[in-house]
């Protein structure tokens, strides 16, 4: 062919033949794309260590949750005649009702100092234990991302102010300001669940109210630097231009276009989130600021069990192991998902 | 510099008159007043302690006289050790937790930066294995089950250590291993990633290239870029082992701080509640800074604004 002039209109015939067989081919989509989520989970569940984790985590629930629902014995029922029983041991009045022919559920983990079945009171406290993970992780969540978000996309002095207010509640030490708010709302509490329609109050206890307000007052600032990060380079996206060009409310570009976008962000530090609460649970209950007897947590089972440490050892094991458990299947589910929803981010 | 250094101290004046703001009132909060527990007293004495320790005025004006006199440093009375200052009980109770709080920090630095930087250059070999499992385990014990399950295990099981006070150097020994464990796995967690990082760089390989000793490359280029990180945590790590000495010191009993707080909440003393809580806070808020600003000064690579 001849040389062909740069700026010459001619055309290229051969660039117009109708496409071969193995062009054709070449251009069938094989296999359906994988999605985000379908990317992450399948580096999830190539992770054993964070499936082990997850594994333990539902068994945990499962027993927590389900299990103390048809179990023999309830938390709070006291057993005359039976205190102080080690693991698998009957009182006598069991051993003549077994002698009877009667059927009696042994007391797996034995028994406390007022006769409750130690089993039940371990799983009813894990139960405490996860709720104040779970709930305050979705407060958290929930006030957190909106405020970094807000604080994120408005820019400008906005958001000056907003990370001076959370530099700020940085730099406040957590534990004191939580011994203190549960200390001084525990009365005006306790008047308000006098009152109809707030006896919900007394269920759950004070004290609890107290670390979910900490919770919500103090604990959000890390999800919040982590969100306003994640959206300030989100927001030069073309997406947003498009959505801004197409009237959308500033609003519904935060809603549906931003924090959609760093869905992995949230909920990996939300996982992330959940054993940190139930570590500060545990040890408010320890100290005896946590929940209202006779519920029982696992922070609280552990800080009854010392005062009988050297004659019932086995009363601190349990809570003990079962707490440390949580928090470390917890935090390895965690690192699990943070390696499978930004593979950039392992450390 | 100047700038970035009057921006954290105005930040953190401001913080600590936030706590101690949140403190008065959050304590105002409460009903009843710290006189009603106390036995065989006629409403006439009841009001004269009231006006001696200022409560009968209106809120407003207690709380500008707790200012003002807090600006002098002075925190007032104990309303229940009477005839002490709040200053003085938290002087003679300090010591004890700084010396129990400045030891955890040294043991974790101590031993966390040397695991972390071993586990980092013997990557994917057993003792690095071993190592992430101690610093993954150690991250996820609280320090209570520490606490307690050590007390047992060596004080009363095995009868080895004292399980109370602090009257001679083998007393800390339990008290700090339980205060320090956390610290030292995370620290091992942190200097391991960052020193993994900085042996990837290019100026390691130079170094080595240039015929340094691997001991030279080691503590002149690595660790002194490496130890950064754990340089931001001394800040935090700070507070953990002040307030986690709470705990500590209600286990072992150890007449610290932490336990004159707890106990000033569970007796009601208003005044040692605010004059401890502002005094730690102060003491987290201006360890937090000082860090902050040194890490500023130390890493040259920030640029100075």
């Amino acid at each position: 062919m001849a040389k062909k002039n740069p700026i010459s209109f001619h055309i290229n015939v051969d660039d117009f033949l109708p496409a071969t067989e193995s062009e054709k081919e070449a251009l069938v989509v094989m296999r359906p794309s994988v999605g985000f989520f379908k990317d992450a989970m399948k580096r999830l569940v190539k992770n054993k260590v964070a499936m082990v984790s997850l594994a333990f985590i539902i068994i945990i629930m499962f027993f927590s949750f389900v299990v103390p629902s048809f179990y023999p014995y309830r938390y709070d029922q006291q057993i005359r005649g039976s205190e102080y029983l080690a693991p698998m041991q009957y009182s006598q009045k069991e051993l003549d009702r077994i002698a009877a022919g009667e059927k009696v559920f042994p007391h797996i983990l034995g028994t406390d100092n007022l006769g409750r079945d130690y089993a039940v009171r371990v799983m009813v406290g894990s139960r405490i234990s996860l709720l104040v993970g779970l709930i305050a992780s979705a407060i958290i969540l929930l006030i957190g991302s909106v405020y970094g978000a807000v604080a994120g996309y408005f820019g400008g002095w906005v958001d000056l102010i907003m990370m001076r207010i959370v530099d700020i509640i940085y730099t406040i030490p957590d534990i004191l300001l939580i011994v203190l708010i549960s200390f001084s709302i525990e009365e005006p509490l306790e008047k308000l669940a006098q009152m109809p329609g707030f006896h919900w109050i007394q269920v759950i206890g004070p004290n609890l109210i107290s670390i979910f307000l900490v919770f919500a007052l103090l604990y959000w600032v890390g999800m919040a630097r982590i969100v306003r990060g994640q959206i300030l380079s989100l927001k030069q996206s073309e997406y947003v231009t498009a959505a801004k060009a197409l009237g959308a409310s500033n609003a519904r570009i935060i809603r549906k276009h931003l924090l959609t976008n760093c869905i992995g962000t949230l909920i990996v530090t939300t996982t992330l989130q959940i054993p940190s609460s139930i570590f500060t649970e545990s040890f408010l209950s320890f100290l005896g600021l946590g929940v209202a007897v006779p519920l029982p947590s696992l922070g609280s089972l552990a800080s009854a069990a010392i005062n009988g440490l050297n004659t019932y050892p086995y009363l601190l094991l349990a809570p003990a192991i079962l707490i440390s458990l949580i928090i470390l299947s917890f935090n390895l589910f965690g690192d699990g998902l943070r390696d499978a929803f930004d593979p950039k981010m392992k450390s | 510099m100047l700038k970035y250094i009057i921006k954290r101290i105005v930040l953190a004046v401001l913080t600590i008159f936030l706590v101690a703001t949140i403190t008065f009132f959050l304590m105002n909060l409460v009903p009843g007043g710290p006189f009603v527990a106390e036995k065989s007293i006629s409403a006439q004495a009841q009001q004269a302690l009231f006006e001696k320790y200022g409560l009968d005025k209106p809120l407003i004006v207690q709380y500008k006289n707790y200012m003002l006199n807090l600006l002098k440093g002075d925190f007032g009375l104990s309303l229940k050790q009477r005839g002490r200052t709040v200053s003085e009980i938290i002087m003679s109770k300090f010591p004890v937790s700084a010396k129990l709080g400045g030891l955890s920090v040294l043991t974790a630095l101590i031993i966390g930066i040397p695991l972390g930087s071993i586990a980092a250059l013997n990557r994917g070999k057993w003792i690095d294995s071993v190592i992430i499992v101690i610093a993954t385990c150690g991250i996820a014990v609280p320090s209570f089950v520490l606490c307690t399950v050590g007390m047992y295990t060596f004080g009363v099981y095995l009868g080895w250590l004292p399980t109370f006070g602090l009257n001679t150097p083998v007393h800390y020994i339990l008290p700090i291993f339980s205060l320090s464990f956390y610290p030292t796995a995370y620290i091992a967690r942190l200097m391991r990633s960052s020193m993994l990082d900085v042996i990837g760089q290019d100026y390691m390989r130079t170094a080595r290239a240039k015929g340094l000793s691997q001991f030279i490359t080691l503590f002149k280029h690595a660790l002194r870029n490496a130890i950064m990180p754990v340089v931001t945590y001394v800040g935090p790590l700070l507070a953990y082992t002040l307030t986690g000495s709470f705990i500590v010191e209600k286990i072992f009993v150890i007449p610290g701080l932490g336990k004159e707080f707890i106990s000033s909440i569970s007796n009601r003393d208003y005044t040692m509640i605010m004059g401890t809580t502002i005094f730690l806070a102060a003491l987290i808020i201006i360890m937090n800074m000082l860090v902050d600003i040194v890490y500023k000064i130390i890493d040259p690579r920030i640029k100075l604004k």
